[in-house]
This record gives structure tokens, sequence and C-alpha cells, in this order.
């Protein structure tokens, strides 16, 4: 297991590094000037020529890897264009909140598209089965944008059950940053009234998010329970005299988590890019917002660190769902360690 | 065998029918058959005569789209088929269980072995300790040979071969000590050589715990060995029954014949293995009057129009065929 984890985090390493490199050489090869980008359309050429020399882009390419190189292997991701401060400190701003966020989008995921899986396989063709086909088909065919102002419409503005868009209510003051997700500094902190705050402020992006995994969480679940449903081990169970709910929990789902795994973990890895459209609607300080605009100002720096964080994201969720996998199926052995 | 407490199990008329897209499927036709206490019944017939479903229908365990249409399962006095849910789990794996035809795949792949024989006990003793309940799991696999029990609990069934997977599902059926245990072709997947050596541990634990059997085979030799009465069926009814000795020795029904041709001979090892021309028929629509009659080489009109009783060809041997009755086949 030690000895896995080790390879595997080796295996990390040099594939980070791969990314680098690419990304660094994709950034060179894009026919768009960055320094025109950075000086604005009315800048005269000699400024635009002094700024080339201020960020290096006049040295030949070579020499300028080798300094990205350097600047990499001291954490050093470079300033961002746009705001002026460093990549990294940009990232460690807004990535919680897009973590925040996303983990909660996920519980709902995997919390109702299991159920609602498991309930359509042991219910085939019932309306359940119906209902949740409809779901999952609102689920991604609904463009997030309507949804989310339908929803912010009705139950803040109709209802006023929710609170309006942001993190946090005005009046309440953040916790100590600890680790940058309001949930977790505000339990640290002990401020449970901010707690409940930002919980309510995540609710409606979380669901909008939530639905949106929930619809391939909940097919693939159903499918596999369908599998799972047919086999042997489970006239087994019923033999021995399980009531049915238990058979179904115990002896089926653990069997049908298997293939439902890898598509969580898929999920989880796109929901933690951020999402530019929910994030913009709900006015929520992610990722999604701050990447996106770094590609329309052609930021270079936050758009080569941001492609960075995500490789380095899936590659994480991943390993998780590799560690998971084997822990689910004994028939998995780590030992063998393929990735 | 008129004795006036009721027999173990009473299967009275039995009848299942699957309604399929294609039309509904015959699938059994006034079974009955009794099991006494200590009995060892065998049920053999070729594949897909309904054997299984008839285990599975004692258990009330049919798989949908296949429903029990009519009849009678009694099991100790009580009607089976009439039994609320609850009552009626509390029935499975305590009273009468089953062993599988496939050890390694009706075990779950996911849990440890210790774990799914506790299971059974945790399931119908609720005053059980998880830890109680893996401790007597780990004896019974002793008890069913399984070489340093405590280790094997820990193991996952991927880890274990055919054989071994077959100790564990009759440990994990036998450990509630049921009254009947049924055992649906429990050697048919095993190895050769490992055959024998799963019939004798399972035939003296069933001894030492007193519990009846219901074996279903396609294997005569194995009933031979292991039963003291057949039952052979054939396209959803059954064709004779009797005591092992009498059926095999003086076969009544035109299909146990064959079936019992189709087996080498002990004493003449070189004569041609026969077959049963034809095929079972389509239970979609099965043939009128006798079942076997369209494959049976000493048919007559009769019975292509009546469905033959079961006559009584001495002791207890039974035959449903129009030769041992009065005014024969024509």
């Amino acid at each position: 297991m030690a000895a896995y984890l080790i390879k595997r985090l080796g295996s990390l390493f040099f594939t980070i590094a791969g990314i680098a490199v690419v990304t660094f050489f994709l950034s060179m090869v894009i026919p768009l000037d960055p320094l025109a980008a950075i000086a604005g359309p009315q800048a005269p050429e000699e400024t635009v020529e002094r700024l080339r020399v201020v960020y290096g882009f006049d040295q030949p390419i070579h020499v300028q890897f080798y300094r990205y190189v350097e600047r990499l292997m001291h954490g050093d991701l470079g300033m961002s264009f746009q705001t002026n401060r460093p990549v990294l400190e940009d990232i460690l701003n807004f990535f919680p909140a897009t973590l925040e966020l996303a983990t909660i989008a996920m519980v709902i995921s995997v919390v109702f598209g299991l159920l609602l899986g498991v309930l359509s396989a042991v219910y085939k063709n019932s309306w359940i089965d119906h209902l949740s086909r409809v779901i999952s088909l609102v689920g991604v065919s609904m463009p997030v944008f309507w949804l989310g102002l339908l929803l912010l419409l009705v139950f803040y503005f109709k209802l006023g059950w929710l609170p309006e868009p942001g993190r946090l209510d005005i009046m309440l003051f953040e916790p100590p940053r600890v680790t940058g997700m309001l949930l977790v500094d505000s339990v640290i902190a002990g401020d449970w009234e901010v707690f409940w705050d930002a919980l309510k402020h995540a609710f409606l992006p979380a669901v909008v998010l939530g639905l949106y995994g929930l619809a391939g969480i909940a097919r693939i679940a159903r499918s596999s329970m369908l599998d799972v449903l047919t086999q042997e081990y489970i006239k087994t169970a019923r033999v021995k005299g399980l009531a049915e709910w238990l058979v179904i929990l115990r002896h089926g789902l653990r069997n049908a988590m298997v293939p439902t795994v890898t598509m969580i973990g898929l999920t989880y890895g796109s929901l933690l890019e951020g999402a530019v459209l929910t994030e913009t609607i709900f006015s929520w300080p992610g990722l999604g917002r701050y990447l996106t605009t770094a590609f329309l100002t052609l930021d270079l720096n936050a758009i080569v660190g941001g492609t960075m964080l995500v490789a380095l994201l899936y590659l994480i969720v991943n390993l998780l769902v590799d560690l998971l996998y084997a822990y689910l199926n004994p028939r998995i052995t780590l030992a063998s360690g393929n990735d | 065998m008129a004795t006036a407490s009721p027999p173990l199990l009473a299967v009275e008329d039995l009848q299942i029918r699957f309604h399929t897209l294609r039309g509904v499927v015959h699938a059994l036709d006034g079974v009955s058959f009794e099991i006494a206490r200590g009995e060892s019944i065998g049920l053999v017939g070729e594949t897909g005569c309904g054997k299984s479903i008839t285990a599975r229908a004692i258990l009330r365990l049919v798989d949908p789209p296949g429903r029990i249409t009519a009849g009678s399962i009694r099991f100790e006095g009580t009607e089976l088929l009439t039994l609320d849910r609850r009552a009626m789990r509390t029935i499975r794996g305590q009273k009468i269980s089953m062993i599988m035809q496939e050890p390694k795949v009706s075990l779950n792949p996911v849990m440890r072995i210790g774990r799914q024989v506790a299971e059974t006990l945790l399931i119908h003793d609720r005053s059980l300790s998880h830890r109680q309940a893996e401790a007597k799991a780990r004896d019974m696999l002793g008890s069913v040979s399984i070489p340093d029990p405590a280790r094997m609990a820990q193991r996952y069934p991927h880890e274990l071969s055919g054989g071994m997977a077959q100790r564990v599902m009759i440990a994990m059926m036998l450990v509630t000590r049921p009254r009947l245990l049924i055992a649906d072709e429990p050697t048919s997947a095993l190895d050769v050589t490992i055959q024998a050596q799963i019939l004798d541990l399972m035939t003296d634990l069933i001894a030492e715990i007193g519990s009846s059997v219901l074996m279903i085979s396609h294997d005569l030799a194995v009933v031979a060995e292991t039963c003291d009465r057949v039952i052979v069926m054939y396209a959803g009814t059954v064709v004779e029954s009797g005591t092992v000795d009498a059926v095999l020795d003086e076969p009544s029904h035109p299909y146990t014949r064959g079936l019992l041709n189709t087996l080498p001979d002990q004493v003449d090892p070189d004569r041609p293995l026969q077959s049963i021309p034809g095929n079972v028929p389509s239970l979609l629509a099965p043939p009128v009057g006798c079942r076997f009659a369209p494959r049976c080489p000493e048919a007559g009109p009769r019975c292509r129009r009546e469905t033959p009783a079961a006559y009584d060809v001495g002791a207890g041997h039974v035959a449903a065929c129009f030769l041992h009755a009065d005014g024969g086949v024509a």
C-alpha cells in the first residue's frame, strides 16, 4: 500500500512536469501577443517593446524556458497581468471558494444520484424510474444560467427563503482565514452564525451544479445496480432470509459502487475546475471566473498556472478514485500498480 | 409412510407460469411430492424440466416473470404460499436453506467469507453479537474442513477455488442447522475429482444435523449415492417417483428408462451410449396429453389425448404413464 502510494505520487510528479512543459510551449505558439493585451490597444510601440524586455519576452525561447522552469522550482507561477498579484496567491485566493462549492455540489450529486439510481433499478419501469429519468434529463439539458436565475427568482426574490448571491451576508465578518473555505473556517472559529449563513449562500449554486453531476451518477448507478441485482450472490442473500432492503444495500450497492466511483471522480474533477456561469450568476468568487478572465485577457501566467492546477486536481481525484476502487473491490490489488 | 404427524414438506399440485411477451410458459404443472423428516430426496431430469424452479418455489423466490399460480406448499404443516413476507424470511436460511449451483458466483465478491457465513446467523438470531457470530462462523468453516478457518474467514471469494467456495456455501447454509436443505446441483460446477469430496462432506454434515435434503441433479449417479427416494421430472411434470432402488432397478416410465440408457453401462462398458431422440417440448405450448408422448417409443393414441395420472407400480413407486393404467396406451 505504502509502496503503491509512493509510486503513484512519483508518477504524479512526472505528469505535472510534463504538463508544465506542454503548457509552456503551447503558450509560445499561440498566434497572439500577450504584451499587446497587457499594454492595451492604444499603447505606443516603444512601450510594448519596453514591456517585452521587462517580462523577458525578448529572450530566446530556451532562455525563457530555463527561467520558467527555475521559477516553477521555487513554486513561483509568475505574476498575473490582470490582478498584478502572484498567480499562486490568486489561486490560493479563488480556489478554496470553488473547492467548497464543488464539494457541497458533489455531496448533493452523490447522495441523490445514488438514491435515484438505486431506486430506479429496484423499481425498474415504475413511475420512480421514469421520474428519475426526467430529473436526469433536466439535469443535463437545462442551461445552468437559466436554472440558476430561475432558482434565485423563486427562492430569493419571491419566497425570500434563501439569501442573495454572494458567499456571505454583508453584515457578517469573515472568520479568520485558515483554509479559505468559509464553512470550514467558521467551524474552526466556532462562529455558527457565519457557518449557517455561508451554508445558505452556498445552497442554490450547489444545487445547480449538483443537478448536473447527479444525472450521470444516477445513470451509471442504475445500470450497474440492474446488472448486480441479477447476480447469483443476490439470490444467495435472499435465500439466507435477509430483508430485501438489506439485500439491496449490503450486497447490491457495494458491488454497484465499483463502476459508479469512476463517474463520481470524473464529475468531481470537472466541478473543481470551477463553473464560470454558476459563479457569475451567484457572484461566487471562484476559480472558473478567474480562469475565464485570464483566458479572455491573455493573462499567460495565470493560464499556465491554472492549467497546471486543474491537471493536478484531476490527478489527485484519479488517485483517490483508484484507492477507493481498491477498497471497494478486493479483486483489485494495488500492488500491481498499473496506472 | 402413513404417519400421524404431517410430513416435513408437502408440495401439492404446484403450478408455475411465466407470462412473457411470446406467451405463457407452463413451467410447472401439477407437481406434487412429500419429504419426510430426515429423508433425502433426489430431483432428476434434463435441463429446463423445472427442477430448479421447484426448489426456488419452496423458498418462494421464483424470479419474475415467473409466478406460482396454483398449488400448495406446506412446511411442518404451515402453508408457505400465503405466509406474510416477514414470516417467510424467518423460514429462509433458518429452517429451509439452499446450496447454489455455482459457488464462485454465489458468494458476494466484496464481502469477507467469515462475514458472509456469520450473516446467516445474525439474520436469524438478534441476540447474537457480531463477535459471537464470527466465532461460530469460524467453527463452521472448520467443520466443512476448511484449513486454518481463522485466516480463511478473512479471505474474499475470488481467493478461493471452486471446491473451497462450495465448502463456504455449505457452511453458510448449514450454520443455522436447517430442517430442510435444498441442494441445487451442488457439485455440477466442480472438478470431477472434488465432487465426491464435497458430496461426502455434505452427507456427513447433514446426517449430523439431521436435516432432510432435496437434492437436485441431472446426474443419476449422484442421486443414487446420496438419496433415499428419487423424483423424476420431465417438462414441468413429475413422471416417476419411488425409492432409489426401485426407480433405478425397475424404471417404470419410458422417460426414466431413456434417462438410464444415457448412462454408461457398468456391466458392459462397450455398449454405445444412447440418447433420447427429440427435444424437450416448448413449454409455451406443451403437448396435449402426456408431455413425453412425442418422444416416447411406447406411446399410443391415448397418450396424445389424455394426461396420465400417477399409477402405483408397487410399494410407493409411482409412474405417470398409461402403460401401468387399466386399458394401457391404446
